[in-house]
């Protein structure tokens, strides 16, 4: 039976298609199909040497599993629970095993300990369980006041004790089995000798505190890996000062006398090390790379090259090292371009490892991709990111600064590397994840990217808008700003809001890479709301709550600025701020009606008990007592037209540049369209100079016409058809044939979406052909719409443009263009999750993106023929026939893993069930059910 | 023998229009014969003939016994017109303006009527109170004979009332008849009604009923802000389906006027499958949005209103009214035509209506038509004129504006 990968609502993508001329249906075949970026809220880590995959859990029950580079890819099992850390804790004995052990513990057993032993005192909770390193039926057992216990399962008997005094953290088992190694509350950790049978120990080998002698916070793991080379590799987490450093979330590396503090931005979850699959020398274990999982972010150090530099991993990034603030898809890159922007990338990070990343196993059998797509991520501290979105991973490429060209209050990086020089041990700091923002001012709003000429635009909180250009060489230079004042001559407004960001002065120098030429501030400094960009015109248009501006980039001199406030709007001028009162009253409210609910529903509970009188009278006392103001109003909603003063109705919401007709039929030139909040619609005809001639003569704008939709609505998106109902080509598309010329013989026409309706109008004479009213019929809204052309799932040539239209309940629906037929609607996003809706960003070519959690990106396909979706293969050796089961996975499979975000349906079982996650020494696991190969491993 | 009474052409004079207009009420009496009466053209043309004005669309009517003014205006009204002149008739002949006639106040819903029951429509005769223009048709009672008698269809006209339509939703708990028993299913209901709103003021809403359809949809399985932008989307020509919650002020209607409706009358308030009437309504909510037209300002020439897609066209009337309202031209509207005629925004539309009546200017065609022409022809008369353009000539007196002006 097949599973609604997007079953919300139960039923299949419900059809709509009627009529003839409707798009293919076998272009649409929606489905999810993979997660970019970094787990929310991860738990739990596990690693198989034997199958070289990790695993990681988190606190929503979702597993991922990580294999080779290749076959890189995340999958997510539909697991419930959340999932616990690996230490439980009894006082009778191991409840459950740690991850990290054989499966074949599935009794518990009742470890008895002699009186004598036990100094009077309970043991505490067990602590650790280890399973000696060659003999799998011996049990190091550590409890948490610190005795520690060798159990040998086959006797039942005890062969070793340790008699700690010091409250136990972990334990680890040196690899030949001859020590161990415990650690501890204090900060210290201890070697002990594993001798014979029969044997107690009151006094280990080596007691240290690595960090004493100030009271220390306690080391929560350790590991001990020999090496060939030298000393072995102590490495534990935490044992910090506890009065200097017992904040940070710090990894240790000891070897020998070199002793390395790894000092990440998150709490430490787990950490593994990574060695050879067939080490060289027996009797050493060499790690190659230690991989420290903490609460944002994965990080593997490369333990074989000195100074332990960082590998890159190729997949898990962080996508959110800042709160993402907006993102932009550019899909079929041109070679130059991503080269060019690798090169810069590679040139950012210079203490990055060439290592190959450690965790290798699996096969890829995913198609490499046919095309290149980039997905830039706009950040709350002003970085752009630019990712590898052509595959099943999400690769950091390069990321780009904006904060370096204003002065902000606080110099952020220099304090922390300041801090960095007081610890004694050369203290490093790893990872990305930087949740500060130096000034939220800085926060990136809106980003256009022209993928011919490589000139982007970047816009951001503060009014400021930034055009760069793509440079392989680091410069120094100044950048020229200029200011566009969109208030224009309206009187009686002040700007309550934020300041504008100082620029900095004189030349600054920037390394390869984007680096601004201009910087246009928009006055008042308002967020900009829409930008939009026309490289052969060199052209920038931005939008704010304000008005809108035209920018010739080329001769630095603004062309147009436009008002579009109302009289009566007062909220636009307020600055962001003003939202935050009127939130904290509303929730003020919103308690008061759950006290309120709480109280009555007591009093239906209780009616016909003789305490009831009693309680009724409680609760009118209650009711009393409350401020005079609480009235048990009900929620509900005002029924009115949108009037022309709504407030903030001004709003830019989008901006659009097209070659068309607006004048009259017989001659098309630039244009320019911006909508607004309130329904109105701006057009302008633009003069542009020839190319040759731009120095010379100034662009100009004439307003051509102006439209007020009825209704009112904000306007979503403008767009231009072509004759034959094809969306207009980007800038010199044409010119570089990569798409075919518009037709510019039969008539355009113009798509203008709105929070309500669709509707298409002719050009030049403005009326009206079709519309889809979608709020008057679905009580929906539209959020996201965009016109992306779809392969048939028959025919790769036979591209069909439709209008793919998100909705603020989650629902994506798709209408033919110009027609606006609906054609089929589906359940992509919840409908609570309005930062996922309001995340998502289409592609041209019908796949999409939204955030499922700050860090996590998930990917969807509405063509059957344009899938990024994971594959790939693990062989799991079963060791008492000697046969390789081949353990192939599609995800395809529309199915228990796709619906798994949606549905959290609870499966209940993790750790038996994780094919693979078993000791190559223990006894065979269980074989892999039919549901285990239903998995996902991605 | 009988005599007809008719003042032609303007039986309205007002304010400003009076000094301009030329001539008065005009009386004649004629006679003929009840036996030789003809058809109501023929009639018709007779009277254009005596009066004397043989290009101008006029309405008939005529008084009866009761004193009501009734309309005459085909063969079987005509008729009975005919046979109550006891022994003298008389008879209104009006100048038809624009399309807005005298006896149906709201062309769009003559224009639904004629699709849905025209029977119903002309056997329902029309009482002339007052000028139209001085009042404005603010709800109305609608399927009344498709719909259960437990349930209400009521349309509210927000038109270019500064009213606000006025009233509140919430969520509630509907009780069912359902064949296992009674069953409670989550339900709108209306909340609160905003004192001296349009709502209110129909007195055919009420505070907590039920609220079933939204323009012929369904709202069953919505959110309260799914209802709400369903509401809003559809505000300018709102039609809801409630089920009162005072059940006793119903319709009550005779077993022959639900028999020759073609529906059963026995529906039980459980049924909410969508009737026949919601999907009439969804196609009219659909043809009539074509009337909705926005607007374009074309910065070099006349501002127009967008037609709607909707081939046989209909007269645009109720939202074009709303753009009319002093606020839309206050608004971003206004820094276009920065040398705007002064005063143009607090115009009162009635008043300019009679005022193209009373230059004669020959409006007849509906709105599109009509702009259309203006449009095509660049017939503007001098070029400040033209930016004065903030209202659709066809509908209302934008041209008679301008011949104010050129007076």
């Amino acid at each position: 039976a097949c599973l609604d990968p997007w079953g919300r609502r139960g039923g299949g993508p419900a059809c709509l298609a009627q009529g003839l001329g409707v798009l293919a249906l076998t272009c649409l075949s929606p489905r999810q199909t993979v997660e970019h970026g970094f787990p929310s809220q991860p738990s739990a880590l596990a690693y198989d040497p034997a199958l070289r995959v990790m695993a990681i859990g988190t606190k929503a029950g979702a597993v991922k599993l990580g294999a080779g580079d290749a076959a890189s890819g995340q999958g997510r099992f539909g697991v419930s629970p959340p999932l616990p850390q690996t230490q439980h804790g009894a006082d009778a004995g191991p409840r459950s095993p740690p991850s990290s052990c054989s499966p074949s513990i599935t009794r518990v057993t009742v470890v008895l300990v002699p009186d004598d032993y036990r100094c009077g005192k309970a043991l505490g909770p067990v602590e650790s369980i280890q399973e000696h390193p060659r003999d799998g039926s011996r049990l190091l057992i550590g409890y948490s006041r610190g005795l520690v216990v060798l159990w040998e399962q086959n006797t039942r008997t005890v062969q070793h004790l340790f008699l700690g005094n010091q409250q136990l953290e972990s334990l680890a088992w040196e690899q030949s089995g001859k020590s161990i190694v415990s650690s501890h509350s204090d900060g210290g950790y201890m070697v002990w000798a594993v001798s014979g049978a029969g044997q107690k120990t009151q006094q280990p080998v080596m007691s240290t505190i690595p960090y004493g002698p100030f009271p220390c916070k306690a080391i929560s793991k350790i590991l001990w890996r020999t090496c060939e080379s030298g000393n072995p590799f102590i490495i534990f987490n935490g044992g910090m000062p506890r009065a200097s450093y017992g904040d940070r979330h710090c990894v240790s590396v000891l070897q020998g006398q070199t002793l390395a503090t790894l000092d990440f931005t998150s709490r430490v979850i787990d950490f593994f090390t990574v060695q050879s699959p067939s080490p060289p020398s027996p009797g050493f274990e060499n790690p190659r790379a230690l991989v420290v999982l903490v609460e944002e972010e994965l990080v593997a150090i490369d333990l074989q090259t000195p100074g332990w530099p960082t590998i890159p991993a190729p997949y898990l990034a962080p996508l959110h090292s800042s709160a993402i603030t907006c993102s932009c898809h550019v899909s079929n890159v041109p070679l130059k371009l991503w080269e060019r922007i690798i090169s810069a990338g590679e040139q950012q990070s210079p203490r990055l490892s060439s290592a190959a990343w450690p965790i290798d196993g699996g096969k890829n059998l995913a198609q490499e991709p046919t095309q290149r797509g980039l997905l830039l991520t706009g950040h709350e501290d002003g970085t752009v990111r630019f990712w590898d979105a052509s595959g099943v991973s999400l690769k950091p490429l390069y990321k780009l600064g904006t904060a370096n060209i204003f002065q902000t209050d606080c110099e952020h990086n220099d304090s922390l590397n300041q801090a960095g020089t007081q610890l004694p041990p050369p203290r490093l700091l790893v990872g990305c994840f930087d949740p500060y923002s130096d000034d939220p001012r800085l926060g990136v709003q809106k980003i256009a990217l022209c993928k011919y000429t490589a000139k982007m635009v970047v816009a951001g909180t503060a009014g400021q808008v930034l055009v760069m250009e793509l440079s392989d060489e680091k410069s120094e230079h100044a950048v020229s700003v200029a200011t566009v004042d969109l208030l224009q001559d309206r009187e009686g407004f002040t700007w309550k809001g934020h300041d504008r960001l100082a620029p900095r002065n004189g030349p600054l120098p920037f390394a390869p890479g984007f680096q601004p030429s201009v910087l246009v501030q928009c006055v008042p400094p308002a967020a900009v709301t829409a930008v939009t960009l026309h490289s052969e015109w060199n052209l920038v248009a931005f939008g704010t709550s304000h008005g809108f501006g035209l920018f010739d980039y080329y001769r630095r001199n603004p062309v147009l600025a436009r008002c579009t406030l109302h009289p009566n709007d007062s909220l636009a001028m307020e600055g962001p701020l003003s939202r935050v009162k009127s939130l904290k009253k509303s929730l003020r409210q919103s308690f008061r009606r759950i006290r309120k609910s709480r109280v009555s529903g007591k009093k239906r509970l209780n009616a016909s008990s003789p305490s009831s009188k009693v309680q009724e009278a409680n609760a009118q006392l209650a009711e009393q007592a409350g401020p005079p103001e609480v009235e048990m109003t009900p929620v509900q909603r005002r029924i009115e037209p949108r009037s022309a003063d709504d407030s903030l109705s001004g709003v830019v919401r989008c901006l659009y540049f097209a070659d068309t007709f607006l004048r009259d039929a017989a001659h098309h030139g630039p244009t320019m369209w911006a909508g607004t909040n309130s329904g109105s619609v701006f057009a302008y005809a633009l003069e542009v100079p020839s190319q040759e001639k731009f120095s010379e003569r100034a662009v100009e704008a004439v307003l051509g016409k102006e439209i007020q939709l009825m209704h009112r609505a904000p306007v979503v998106s403008i767009a231009v058809l072509d004759g034959r109902g094809n969306p207009l080509p980007e800038p010199y598309e044409v010119s570089r044939d990569l798409a075919k010329a518009p037709d510019m013989q039969g008539s355009h026409s113009m798509l203008i979406s709105s929070e309500e309706q669709f509707k298409v109008f002719t050009l030049p004479k403005v009326s009206a052909k079709t519309k889809f009213k979608l709020t008057a019929h679905e009580g929906c809204r539209v959020r996201k719409v965009a016109l992306v052309s779809l392969a048939s799932a028959g025919s790769e040539e036979r591209l069909e443009n439709c209008l793919a239209c998100l909705t603020n309940l989650g629902d994506i629906h798709i209408f033919t263009v110009p027609g606006l037929r609906p054609q089929v609607h589906y359940g992509c996003i919840r409908k609570e999750d309005i930062s996922g809706i309001a995340s998502c960003v289409f592609t041209k070519h019908g796949q999409g993106f939204y955030l499922i959690s700050p860090s996590e990106f998930e990917r969807f396909s509405l063509s059957a023929r344009n899938v990024t979706e994971p594959l790939c293969r693990l062989e799991v050796s079963r060791l008492q026939d000697t046969s390789c089961l081949r353990w192939d996975r599609r995800r395809g499979h529309r199915g228990f893993a796709t619906a798994a975000p949606l549905h959290r349906r609870p499966p209940a079982h993790l750790s038996a069930r994780i094919p693979g996650m078993h000791d190559s020494t223990g006894p065979p696991p269980r074989a892999p059910s039919p549901h285990n190969v239903d998995s996902p491993l991605l | 023998m009988l005599l007809g009474w008719a003042p032609a052409n303007g039986c309205r004079c007002l304010g400003a229009a009076e000094a301009l207009e030329p001539f008065d009420a005009e009386f004649r009496r004629f006679a003929m014969k009840r036996s030789s009466a003809g058809r109501f053209q023929d009639f018709y043309r007779l009277l254009q003939t005596v009066h004397q004005i043989p290009r101008v669309d006029v309405l008939l009517g005529y008084t009866d016994v009761h004193g009501d003014l009734l309309p005459i205006n085909n063969d079987d009204n005509y008729h009975k017109a005919l046979s109550s002149a006891n022994p003298l008739l008389r008879v209104i002949i009006q100048k038809k303006e624009s399309d807005a006639g005298v006896f149906a106040s709201n062309s769009l819903q003559r224009k639904k009527k004629g699709l849905l029951r025209p029977a119903h429509y002309r056997a329902k005769p029309h009482l002339l109170i007052g000028m139209p223009q001085d009042f404005r048709q603010i709800s109305s009672i609608i399927d009344v004979d498709i719909l259960p008698e437990t349930h209400r269809r009521v349309r509210l006209h927000k038109h270019g009332s500064d009213k606000p339509l006025g009233f509140y939703i919430r969520d509630g708990v509907s009780v069912r008849v359902a064949p296992q028993g009674v069953e409670k299913v989550p339900g709108i209901f209306i909340s609160r009604l905003v004192k001296g709103g349009l709502a209110e003021s129909t007195g055919l809403l009420a505070v907590s009923d039920e609220i079933l359809e939204v323009n012929g949809i369904d709202v069953a399985g919505k959110s309260l802000d799914q209802v709400t932008d369903m509401m809003v989307a559809n505000s300018h020509n709102l039609i809801i389906t409630v089920k009162p919650a005072n059940q006793r002020n119903n319709v009550i209607r005779s077993s022959k006027a639900s028999g020759s409706s073609g529906m059963s009358t026995d529906s039980t308030p459980s049924q909410q499958t969508p009737s026949p009437a919601s999907q009439y309504l969804s196609n009219y909510s659909t043809a009539e949005s074509d009337e909705e037209g926005d607007l374009v300002i074309e910065s070099d020439s006349a501002p127009h209103y967008i037609p709607g897609g909707c081939p046989n066209g209909g007269p645009a009337d109720g939202p074009l009214q709303r753009s009319l309202s002093p606020h839309s031209s206050r608004g971003s509207l206004q820094s276009l035509c920065s040398h705007d005629v002064p005063g143009s925004g607090t115009l009162d539309c009635g008043a300019h209506r009679g005022f193209a009546a009373a230059l004669g200017n020959p409006i007849e065609s509906p709105c599109r038509e009509e702009h259309r022409v203006w449009r095509d022809a660049g017939a503007c008369p001098s070029p400040c004129m033209s930016l004065s353009h903030t209202m659709c000539p066809g509908c209302f007196g934008q041209r008679a504006w301008h011949g104010g002006l050129m007076q």
